[in-house]
C-alpha cells in the first residue's frame, strides 16, 4: 500500500485586491510514495513544492482532488500522529528555550510524560544541539532553527517526515549529518518526502525523485534509472587532436597536453583506430552517466509537454 | 488535554511579555491617585477613587484583552508558528479554544490583582472595612465580564485579518458595545428595513449598558443579584457564540 497517494491534486490561489485573479500554483497531478521510500520532489522557485506540502499537512485546503496518507484522507486529524513535518524557513515561538519548544510539542503530539525528558535529549543531541537547549530561540541563527525544525520532525518518532527544503542554512558538517540522518530514518523503515534544490544530495539520498516545474509534474522515476547510461564514451589521451577525430567528438576539452573528448557509443572502436594510427597514447575511457542534474534541466528548460507520468 | 496545554503554552507567552505587569504599574498610579485625591479632598475621596480605579482597570484590561488577544493569535498565522502546530494531532477548534482559556485567565489573574489594588487604595483612604467594597468587586467582575467578550471578539477578528486590523476592530466593537443601549433605541425608534437592520446589528455587538455600574458603586449603592446573574448569563452566552464563530472561521482559514 503506497504511504503517500495524491490523486488529481490541484491548487488554485485567488489572488489580487478582489480575489479575482487565478494563480494556477499546482495543476491536477497524480504521485504515490511507498513505505520505506526516500523521495525527493524537486523544482525550481515557484514550481510548487511547498504548495504540495501544506496541502499535505492540510494548512491549505486542495481546488481539486484529494490525497490520502497512510490510507487516511489528508483532512483526516487522527494521520497527524503519524507525521512529522519540518515547514520551510521554520519560525517557532522565540519566548521559548528549544527545551520548552519540544517539551510543547511532545505534549501536543501525545507523547506519554514517561519517557519525554530523555527523547528530548536524545533528539536534541541527534540535531547537535544539546549544547543550546537552554537558550531562547530569539537568540538562535538560521542554521540552529532549522536543527530545532528538524529535532521537533523526528520528536515523536513519525512514520512518515515531510521535510520541506531540510538542507537550507545548514553549513557543511550540518549537510553531512542531515543526510546520516535521513539515511538512519531509511533504515528504521521511515518514509521520507522532501524538497530540494541541490540535485547532488538527492541523487545520493533519494529511491525516486519527482520533478515540478510551473506547478505541472514533468516526470517521476528512480534516480538509477534516470541517470543511467548516456550512450557516451569519454576519452582522456596525451598529445593533440587529430583532424579525423574532430566528426566524431561531440564535446572536447584540452588542458595542457591533455585532451578529452567525448564520443557516442557507437563511434568508441573508431575513435581508439584513429587514436593508434596517431600513435597518442590512450590515458583512460569511461562510459559517461546522466547525471540527475542533466535530467532536472531536461525536464525544466525544455518547453515539450511534459513525459509519461508515471507513479 | 491539548487544550489545556495550548492554554498553558499561552498564558505562559503573556507572563513572558511582560503583559501581567501591568497591573504592578496599576497599583503604582492608584496609590499615588489615591494620596493626592486625600490631600485634596473632603469627604468625595471613596467616590473619586472607585471611579478613577474601576475606569484604569477598564482601561488596561481592554489594552491587555485586545493586545494580547490579537497579537497572539494573528501573530501566530503571521509569523507561522502554526505550521508546526497545526501539522500535530490538534484540531483547529481545539487551537482556539485553548488560545481562548489561556487568554482568559491571564485576563482574570491580571484583573483580580488590578481589583486588590484598588481595594488597597480605597483602604488607603478610608480606613475600616466597608461593607461597599464588596460592590467594588463585583463591579470588577462586571469589568472582567466585559473584557472576556473583547478578548473573544478579538480572537474572532484575528482569525482573519492581520493583528492591526483585529485590534482595531475589537477596539470599535468594545466603544460601540458602550453605546449599544442607545444606539438600539435610536435604531428602534424609526420604521423601515433600514431600522431593522440596525436594530440586528446593534444585537450582534455587545450590549455593556448593564455592566457599567461604576457610577452607583461609587455612591455606595449596592448591585442586584438578579444583574450579577444576568450579566454572567449574557456574557457567558455571548462569548460562547463568538467563539464559536471563530472557530468556524477558522476551520476555513489557508494558512499561506
Ligand atoms: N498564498 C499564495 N497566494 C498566491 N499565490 C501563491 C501563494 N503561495 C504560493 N503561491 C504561488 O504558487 C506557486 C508555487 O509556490 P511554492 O511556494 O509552492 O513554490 P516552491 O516550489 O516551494 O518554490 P521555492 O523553491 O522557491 O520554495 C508560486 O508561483 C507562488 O507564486
Ligand atoms: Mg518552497
Amino acid at each position: 500500500m503506497p504511504v503517500i497517494e495524491i490523486l488529481g491534486l490541484e491548487k488554485t490561489y485567488a489572488t489580487g485586491l478582489f480575489r479575482k485573479q487565478r494563480k494556477h500554483a499546482l495543476h491536477a497531478f497524480t504521485l504515490e510514495v511507498y513505505e520505506g521510500e526516500v523521495f525527493g520532489f524537486l523544482g525550481p522557485n515557484g514550481a510548487g513544492k511547498t504548495t504540495t506540502i501544506k496541502l499535505l499537512m492540510g494548512l491549505v485546503f486542495p481546488s481539486a482532488g484529494s490525497a490520502r496518507i497512510l490510507g487516511l484522507s489528508i483532512g483526516d486529524p487522527r494521520v497527524h500522529a503519524y507525521l512529522g513535518f519540518l515547514p520551510e524557513q521554520p519560525y517557532f515561538y522565540d519566548h521559548l528555550t528549544a527545551r520548552e519548544l519540544l517539551e510543547y510539542y511532545a505534549q501536543l503530539s501525545g507523547m506519554e510524560a514517561k519517557g519525554r525528558a530523555r527523547r528530548i535529549c536524545e533528539v536534541l543531541q541527534r540535531v547537535g544541539l544539546d549544547g543550546s537547549a537552554e537558550t531562547a530561540l530569539r537568540k538562535f541563527s538560521k542554521g540552529m532553527l532549522q536543527r530545532v525544525g528538524l529535532a521537533q520532525a523526528i520528536l515523536h518518532n513519525p512514520r512518515v517526515l515531510f521535510l520541506d527544503e531540510p538542507m537550507s542554512g545548514l553549513d557543511p558538517l550540518g549537510r553531512r549529518e542531515l543526510r546520516l540522518l535521513i539515511e538512519e530514518l531509511k533504515a528504521e523503515g521511515k518514509t521520507v518526502f522532501f524538497s530540494t534544490h541541490l540535485l547532488a544530495d538527492a541523487e545520493a539520498l533519494c529511491d525516486r525523485v519527482a520533478v515540478l516545474h510551473a506547478g505541472r509534474l514533468r516526470g517521476v522515476g528512480a534516480v538509477c534509472d534516470l541517470i543511467g547510461d548516456a550512450g557516451r564514451v569519454e576519452l582522456v589521451w596525451r598529445g593533440r587532436n587529430p583532424v579525423a577525430m574532430r566528426p566524431l567528438l561531440l564535446e572536447t576539452h584540452i588542458s595542457g597536453e591533455l585532451v578529452r573528448g567525448v564520443v557516442p557509443e557507437a563511434a568508441q572502436e573508431e575513435a581508439m583506430k584513429i587514436l593508434r594510427c596517431a600513435s597518442l597514447p590512450l590515458v583512460s575511457l569511461t562510459p559517461v552517466r546522466t547525471s540527475l542534474e542533466e535530467y532536472y534541466l531536461r525536464q525544466t528548460q525544455s518547453e515539450a509537454p511534459p513525459q509519461e507520468v508515471r507513479a | 488535554m491539548t487544550v489545556l496545554t495550548i492554554a498553558r503554552s499561552t498564558f505562559r507567552e503573556a507572563a513572558r511579555d511582560r503583559v501581567l505587569y501591568s497591573p504592578a504599574v496599576f497599583a503604582v498610579l492608584m496609590t499615588g491617585a489615591a494620596i493626592l485625591v486625600g490631600q485634596v479632598s473632603i469627604g468625595i475621596e471613596r467616590q473619586v477613587v472607585i471611579n478613577l480605579g474601576l475606569a484604569a482597570v477598564t482601561f488596561f484590561g481592554v489594552i491587555v484583552a485586545i493586545l494580547v488577544g490579537t497579537g497572539l493569535v494573528a501573530k501566530e498565522i503571521q509569523k507561522r508558528t502554526l505550521y508546526t502546530v497545526l501539522s500535530r494531532p490538534v484540531e483547529r477548534w481545539q487551537f482556539v479554544a485553548g488560545k481562548f482559556v489561556g487568554l482568559a485567565g491571564t485576563l482574570a489573574i491580571n484583573g483580580g490583582l488590578m481589583g486588590l489594588g484598588l481595594l488597597a487604595a480605597l483602604r488607603y483612604v478610608s480606613p475600616g472595612f466597608s461593607g461597599a467594597d464588596a460592590w467594588v468587586l463585583v463591579a470588577v467582575y462586571f469589568i472582567l465580564l466585559q473584557l472576556l467578550m473583547v478578548c473573544g471578539l478579538a480572537l474572532l477578528f484575528s482569525t482573519f485579518s492581520s493583528p492591526l486590523l483585529a485590534g482595531v476592530f475589537s477596539f470599535a466593537l468594545f466603544v460601540l458595545g458602550n453605546f449599544a443601549q442607545e444606539l438600539r433605541d435610536v435604531a428602534q425608534s424609526g420604521a423601515g428595513w433600514v431600522h431593522r437592520l440596525m436594530v440586528g446589528a446593534t444585537y450582534l455587538m455587545p450590549n455593556f449598558s448593564a455592566f457599567n455600574v461604576a457610577a452607583g458603586v461609587a455612591h455606595g449603592e449596592s448591585i442586584a443579584s438578579l444583574l450579577i446573574l444576568h450579566n454572567s448569563i449574557y456574557a457567558v452566552t455571548y462569548t460562547g457564540m463568538v467563539l464559536c464563530a471563530a472557530v468556524l472561521a477558522f476551520e476555513w482559514r489557508e494558512l499561506q
